[in-house]
């Protein structure tokens, strides 16, 4: 416990030392933060190798409650991602994040806060501690995610975050509320059976369910997600997308784990959700231009296909199949990880483009991979693992998540999960699509304008930690053997008593196909190269274009007519808006054309209903006249009424 | 012990041919039953193997606009395909290697080379070459559901995960309520491979307009070497895919060189198929595809329900 509670501290201090000193306040911090994660990550995988669980008693606070923090395999399991992810960023932030941003030492003190309140919040086993640390997170997010505040869509991303999760902290308020009634203690543990299926059950499953989605950005209440990750700083954004949203996953998880017998609805309603979200996550990454808006978008379909692993475990919780429970929740936890790998990589190198060339906007990028080279493979190699591609980390976790979608269905006791499949194999296409047009667009081709062509590489401070997550990828990708131990006891937590990794003794088959795959490339690409142009050449050769003398950078493809087929075709949910002038007379004005896709939710729904809301509410301006006697006048009939009603 | 070997060494040497020798012979069939259906002698079948001889001794020229993932599109798809035949059975033959969950690693495998190939395209910065690979991972995007789709149906119908019972199990095709899924699966994925592969009525390989081509508008700048890998990598996929659909049809003979010449002989018949279907059909406008493409959904998604029942 001590190594964990070391880590706490170095991580919720990290910020200070940089508050009183002159310069090297930001590598201070960052090393205050590298020594937490490395604390941490040894106190997790203390208990991931099989250690004792270490909890934490305080009886002088006891709240009646026998410990107040509890490293268990699953707390250990979710401590991983975020102090390696806030070490990565502590280091990245030191060259992205300078002065002339604005607020670098208030930036670096809140990062510190945010990591401390997600490490508090992994292990935190009292409901009072969970909801203090829950706060803790949300409002520190804010903080961050408002650092540029001021710009206006800022402010405006950061309101909209801190009613959306201060929404899901209500409901989560209620839940265990609720759940301590039952439990008749403020101790988070197991519940007792039959519990789930009754009515105050299902009222407590579906509050959870809000409170919980709403920070993991489930589709129909993903509304603050997008806009909050593009405004944050792009670190910060590597975090939360990493593992921030993770905590909603973290708190689904430990439900799970409490109940004994969960009814099949829940694993139905967890599939349900996780279709919706990853293939309309992935559709609406598909038509943005803005490249980190298109993370987070990809960032609700991730969390869709981990909804689809657990929705797929719950089942098999309910109908005691052990191995399809086992399969479900090993790919959701794994999944859980390697997207805060491979997220917070693209992000990372996302922001190192935005860093280098001044915009988001794909469309305003490319050719970049001549000037950024590295930061240009880094990118490639999340979009690689992001898509699922062997043999990088996505696929394993997809791959156990298929396979339980597989045995669930070829088991004749749920044919439905063939749906399963099918989400999966069109997120997978479509994933594949857009990373194609993202990294398409931004770094290949040539540039297409004056600043992309100017773009530098990234400092090499900002290149390590892209290096260490890219590393992490290729690892789990390519020797998935090495957590499959680790893994067994998160799932073990969930109270899979089934090994997953019993189910695929062929796990060392990937890594030698891995290898095989990469020696065939080494050995085709030696080939290939050999062949190239030897003789000296004049001027190095231009793009054959078909007839053109040669190939200008503004006729490239665009991000926005690489999607348009993909958009068009999903038209009926995305409902993108196109705005061009019409063309007339034989000497047209110049024309504008302008096309995009906004928010389902926030700006179809919600947006159009406040506005017409607060409009109704105006009317009742009529009433507030701002004279006393007036004012008086209804507190006198309010009264009156009230008489009335009483007799009669 | 040798008794055990010589097959096993036979069975290697004739996968090693399969992969490595026979498959630039398949678009040449396919081009002489084109050319004697419209009266034409064509060019010999051994074609492609006399350019691949001349592009591998040829030299390539790199465009100033490339980088290193111009050259990653050719080399791994022929890497990434080549990983999948090793997956894949060849008739009835022994696999050389069957493991629970392989279908799914063998689909991700042509995900990848499509990725990658995709990439390269865009690393010309043409605006043809983004178009043509703008349409690529469109209409995979369909043909991704239907080939799962047939996995899932077989999956369910064989009880097993791996690509080489499911499309071994010789049982499905006298099995009267078995028959008719497998047909609707195999219309299914002939739609997929029609599309993967490039060819009529969904792509034309042989067209002369940059602007309605699909995959030969991706490696218009490919020369030399990287050329020659990607005519062989086109001719591979040709063969990995045409083994899903040749092998569940193929009857199960006593000897193991018989069920190898079986599938030759299946091949075969697939290349000839394929060329009278080149030779009947025009091509679809471009917005027909992507409804070619739901039609092979909706036959894969028909054969899972039909097994339901």
């Amino acid at each position: 416990m001590s190594l964990y509670l070391l880590s706490l501290l170095l991580a919720a201090g990290s910020g200070i030392p940089g508050l009183f000193l002159r310069r090297r306040g930001a590598e201070v911090a960052a090393g205050l933060m590298t020594a937490s994660a490395l604390a941490g990550i040894g106190a997790a995988l203390g208990v991931l190798a099989g250690g004792p669980v270490p909890s934490l008693r305080l009886p002088a606070l006891a709240l009646t409650s026998p410990s107040l923090l509890v490293l268990d395999a699953i707390a250990a399991w979710f401590l991983i991602p975020v102090l390696l992810l806030a070490a990565c960023g502590a280091w990245y932030g030191v060259r992205y994040w300078e002065d002339a941003h604005g607020h670098p030492r208030w930036v670096r003190l809140v990062f510190g806060g945010l990591t401390a309140a997600l490490i508090l919040l992994v292990a935190a086993a009292h409901t009072w501690l969970f909801l203090l640390a829950w706060e803790a997170m949300a409002i520190g997010a804010f903080f961050l995610v408002s650092t540029e505040d001021r710009l206006p869509e800022t402010r405006r991303a950061a309101w909209i975050y801190l009613v959306s999760t201060h929404t899901g902290t209500l409901c989560l308020i209620g839940a265990f509320a609720l759940l301590a009634g039952v439990a008749g203690t403020w101790d988070l543990g197991a519940l007792p059976r039959g519990f789930a299926s009754s009515r105050l059950g299902t009222q407590t499953f579906l509050l959870f369910m809000v409170g919980f989605g709403l920070k993991a950005g489930v589709m129909p209440i993903h509304i603050w997600l997008p806009p909050a990750h593009a405004a944050a700083p792009s670190h910060v954004s590597a975090l939360m997308s990493g593992v921030l949203i993770k905590m909603g996953i973290l708190g689904m998880v430990r439900l799970i784990a409490w109940v004994p017998d969960p009814p099949l609805w829940w694993g139905a309603l967890f599939l349900g959700l996780g279709g919706v979200s990853g293939i309309l996550g992935v559709a609406f990454a598909l038509g943005q231009h803005d490249l980190k808006r298109l993370l987070a978008y990809h960032s609700i379909e991730n969390i869709g296909i981990i909804l689809l692993g657990l929705g797929l475990g719950l089942i098999g919780k309910s109908t005691s199949q052990s191995a399809l429970a086992a399969l479900g929740f090993a790919g959701a936890l794994l999944h859980v990880l390697n997207h805060s790998l491979f997220k917070g990589l693209l992000f990372l190198a996302g922001g190192s483009v935005v860093h280098a060339t001044g915009t988001r906007n794909l469309e305003r990028m490319g050719g970049l991979a001549k000037a950024m080279p590295w930061t240009s493979a880094a990118f490639l190699t999340g979009s690689w693992a992001i898509c699922g591609l062997p043999p990088l980390n996505g696929f394993v976790s997809e791959w156990f998540i298929y396979l339980g979608a597989f045995r669930a269905m070829a088991g004749a006791r749920w044919p439905w999960s063939v749906g399963v499949l099918a989400a999966l194999a069109l997120i997978g296409a479509l994933a594949l699509a857009c990373f194609a047009k993202a990294y398409g667009t931004a770094f290949l081709g040539t540039p297409r304008t004056p600043a992309a062509a100017a773009a530098h590489e990234a400092p090499r401070m900002m290149l390590l930690p892209m290096a260490v997550l890219a590393g992490a990828c290729v690892l789990i990708g390519v020797f998935p053997m090495v957590i499959a131990s680790a893994l067994d006891r998160a799932i073990a937590g969930l109270g899979q008593a089934l090994p997953a990794s019993s189910r695929l003794a062929h796990l060392p088959l990937v890594t030698v196909l891995a290898l095989t795959l990469a020696l065939l490339a080494l050995g085709l690409a030696r080939w290939a190269w050999a062949g190239r142009r030897s003789e000296p050449v004049p001027a190095e050769l231009p793009t054959w274009d078909c007839g053109y003398a040669e190939a200008l950078p503004r006729a490239q493809y665009t991000a926005s007519s690489f999607a348009d087929g993909l958009v068009t075709g999903a038209r009926w949910a995305l409902f993108p808006k196109v705005h061009e002038a019409q063309v007339q007379g034989p000497f047209p004005e110049p024309a504008r054309f302008e096309s995009h896709v906004p928010d389902l939710v926030l700006d179809r729904v919600l947006d159009p209903a406040f506005r017409l809301g607060s409009r109704g509410l105006a009317l009742l301006h009529v009433f507030q006249t701002g004279q006393l006697p007036v004012y008086l006048l209804y507190v006198l009939l309010t009264l009156l009424f009230l008489l009335i009603w009483m007799v009669v | 012990m040798s008794q055990a070997l010589v097959p096993a060494l036979l069975n290697l040497l004739f996968r090693a041919f399969v992969v490595l020798l026979l498959p630039p012979l398949i678009p040449g069939l396919i081009t002489k039953i084109k050319a004697w259906m419209a009266g034409r002698s064509g060019p010999p079948v051994l074609q492609l193997y006399y350019d691949l001889a001349k592009l591998a001794r040829k030299q390539a020229v790199f465009s100033r606009t490339t980088t290193w993932v111009f050259l990653a599109g050719p080399v791994g798809t022929v890497a990434a395909l080549l990983v999948a035949s090793l997956l894949i059975p060849l008739g009835h033959t022994a696999p050389l290697l069957a493991f629970e969950g392989d279908v799914i690693l063998f689909a991700y495998l042509l995900g990848l080379g499509r990725f990658l190939t995709v990439l390269s395209a865009l690393d010309t910065g043409s605006a043809f070459e983004g178009m043509g690979a703008a349409r690529e991972v469109s209409f995979s995007a369909l043909a991704e559901p239907a080939l799962f789709f047939g996995f899932a149906a077989l999956a369910r119908a064989t009880g097993s995960l791996s690509l080489t019972p499911m499309l071994q199990s010789h049982g499905m095709w006298t099995a009267g309520h078995l028959s008719g899924p497998l047909m609707l699966i195999l219309a299914g994925w002939g739609i997929v491979f029609l599309a993967e592969n490039s060819r009529i009525p969904v792509d034309d390989p042989n067209t002369h307009l940059e602007l309605t081509m699909i995959h030969e508008v991706m490696v218009l700048d490919h020369s030399g070497r990287p050329l020659a890998l990607i005519l062989y990598g086109a001719s591979l996929k040709l063969v990995v895919l045409g083994a899903l659909l040749v092998d569940p049809l193929l009857p199960v003979l006593s000897k193991g060189w018989l069920n190898g010449l079986a599938f030759l002989g299946g091949i075969t018949l697939l290349a000839v198929v394929v060329g009278l279907v080149e030779s009947t059909t025009a091509r679809f406008r471009m917005n027909k595809v992507p409804q070619f493409l739901v039609a092979g959904v909706l036959a894969s998604a028909f054969a899972f329900l039909l097994l339901l029942v």
